[in-house]
């Protein structure tokens, strides 16, 4: 299967985005190489502008562009957008409910060699908590770009998570359809509901594979937005498998796994099981080495759903 | 400035005083020291220099003015109606629930706010953006944004200058407002900021240094600031926090206290007294 790193497809998307879109604006805080805003830098040089190592004052100015009317994405890692710009993001973005959409790569553990300072695991929860932010984790190419095309479409902030590591394209390039907000079940089943965002989700397609030859029929659903999460796919699965098993790569603390369990305790309570980082940094490593030793793969979801069932 | 002018000023930033000691009476809380300490500034850019349509206060080609010093909102909102944005009995309903007048300045919430500010240090950066979106559409409005002297000391503030001058923003127009005091005392005790001007200067800004309760030497300063191409001007003001009203006059504890009925009658017989006085 083709390999993609949803940074990429984030750039390539930029491109056919400015195409259609001449009010388009690109800010960066000096890493388009590695946002890959360098590949609109590269074909709009007119409509890119490098903050520099700035996050703070970049996501201001996102937001004072915004107010003229121009459709801005504002990047850089995810550790220094959710993180570090966090309460411009809240305040100045969020609050005047502005059209800026941030663009943060190398989100989660898979940023690799740079170890735990690069590694943004805390991004979903930080961004799930603003009121009136949409919040997007990508899980192939296919996905990356048709969600960057449709939220330059939507009217309001949104937070797009791009990861750095090469992900396998699943879906289908002809058929795939972005829907906001709605959730995709990729597989059907009734034993056991696995809930997958961004990289997982093809991990979460693996295990399934796997379970189907030991007799377990596990249900995949790929939650592309984390907010506003799905309600009605999840309460679906969760009457009809009575189990739910979480997957992201992400803190297991305010991300999908948390957001599932609220949907869940509210509306049909069921046993949810989650698969994250359990609260603690990452660490430098070739960044697959690293999502084995987190138990963020295939085989662990595997281990994890036989566990859940009692098998 | 033409004399009839400038009476006119004065008057009106009269008026504006009243009103912020008005809506911070009424709210009984609020930031009147920051207000009357900008209200010429405000007065003379919303009365004789910007831009701006009362009936269609998002007209794309306004000039634009950023209140990073967000906590001076009462002065902002007393400029805006008496300007005609919404009506002057508003301004009691300062920080109210269901209110517009929130305790900070909110976009589109407001008629005649240009961006949601409070919380120091981020206004300048929106600003920065609306200059450079301007720029980029060839518009030819004037970005304002008005900053105090204790926000300087934010970091995101100086991100921003440097910003501003690498992509030549000579449509931005910043204004710091050195009334030299900020909650925990003056500022060159607190967290000296000084010297601003050189600050500026260092990173590429031309400055420009004033009265801020002269309205000459404040129309001189705005006009020597439309002459800079090729770089953004900061205009530095030397200003009294809490002019016009005796007793809040240079003293901190006016920096975020409401006057009780006694002083909120000596504060506004003092300013009607100088009203009277102007208007004779």
């Amino acid at each position: 299967m083709e390999k993609k790193a949803t940074r990429e497809s984030y750039g390539e998307a930029l491109v056919m985005l400015a195409e259609k879109r001449n009010d388009l604006v690109v800010l960066d805080a000096d890493l388009a190489a590695a946002t890959k805003t360098g590949i609109f830098k590269k074909a709009y040089p007119d409509r890119f502008f490098d903050c520099g190592i700035a996050e703070a004052n970049m996501m201001g100015v996102a937001a004072g562009i915004a107010t003229t009317g121009r459709l801005v994405f504002a990047s850089t890692f995810a550790m220094f957008a959710a993180g570090r710009a966090y309460e411009i993001i809240r305040n100045s973005i969020g609050y005047p409910r502005l059209n800026v959409k941030i663009g943060a790569t190398h989100a989660g553990i898979s940023v690799g060699e740079d170890g735990a300072t690069h590694q943004c695991n805390e991004d979903i929860a930080l961004m799930c908590t603003i009121p009136g932010m949409t919040v997007i984790n990508p899980a192939d190419d296919t996905e990356a770009k048709a969600a960057v095309l449709a939220m330059a479409d939507y009217e309001g902030p949104c937070y797009l998570r791009f990861g750095r590591l090469a992900a396998p394209v699943f879906n289908d390039k002809d058929t795939y359809k972005f829907e906001v907000g709605k959730g995709i079940e990729l597989k059907n089943g009734d034993d056991i509901t696995i809930v997958a965002t961004g990289l997982m989700v093809s991990e979460a397609l693996s295990a399934a594979k796997v379970l189907e030859a030991q007799g377990i029929n596990a249900r995949v659903i790929n939650i592309h937005t984390i907010k506003p999460i799905d309600r009605n796919i999840i309460i679906k699965a969760a009457k009809e498998t009575g189990r739910i098993v979480t997957v992201e790569e992400h803190s297991v603390i305010g991300g999908l796994g948390s957001a599932v369990c609220d949907v869940v305790c509210e509306s049909c309570p069921v046993p949810v099981v989650k698969i994250g980082v359990n609260d603690v940094y990452g660490h430098s490593g070739p960044a697959v080495k690293l999502l084995e030793e987190f138990g963020l793969c295939a085989d662990n979801i595997v281990s994890v759903v036989k566990k859940t069932l009692g098998k | 400035m033409d004399a009839t002018l400038k009476n006119q000023m004065e008057i009106t930033a009269t008026k504006v005083r009243m009103g912020i000691i008005e809506g911070v009476y009424n709210a009984k809380s609020g930031h009147p020291g920051g207000s009357l300490s900008v209200a010429d500034t405000l007065t003379y850019l919303y009365f004789a220099r910007m831009n701006v349509d009362p009936e269609n206060p998002l007209s794309p080609n306004r000039d634009r003015l950023v209140l990073s010093k967000g906590h001076t909102a009462p002065a902002l909102y007393s400029v805006l109606a008496n300007r005609g944005f919404f009506p002057f009995e508003d301004l009691k309903t300062l920080r109210h629930i269901g209110s517009k007048l929130q305790g900070h300045p909110v976009y589109k919430k407001v008629p005649g706010v240009d961006m949601s500010t409070g919380s120091l240090g981020q206004g300048i950066s929106a600003a920065c953006g609306m200059a450079l979106s301007g720029k980029l559409s060839g518009d030819c409005y004037k970005v304002y944004a008005i900053l105090g002297d204790g926000e300087i000391q934010e970091g995101q503030v100086w991100e921003a200058a440097m910003f501003a001058a690498h992509y030549q923003l000579d449509n931005l127009i910043a204004v710091v407002d050195n009334n030299g005091l900020q909650i925990d005392g003056r500022i060159k005790d607190v967290m000296s900021p000084y010297p601003i001007d050189e600050k500026f200067k260092a990173f590429g800004w031309h400055t420009i240094s004033v009265d801020a309760h002269d309205f000459d030497a404040l129309e001189k300063a705005f006009n020597e600031a439309e002459t800079v191409s090729g770089q953004p001007v900061v205009i530095i003001q030397k200003s009294i926090k809490g002019k016009g009203v005796s007793f809040m006059e240079d003293n901190v504890s006016w920096h975020g206290a409401a006057p009780n009925e006694e002083q909120y009658n000596q504060a506004m017989s003092e300013l009607a007294a100088h009203l009277e006085a102007l208007t004779k």
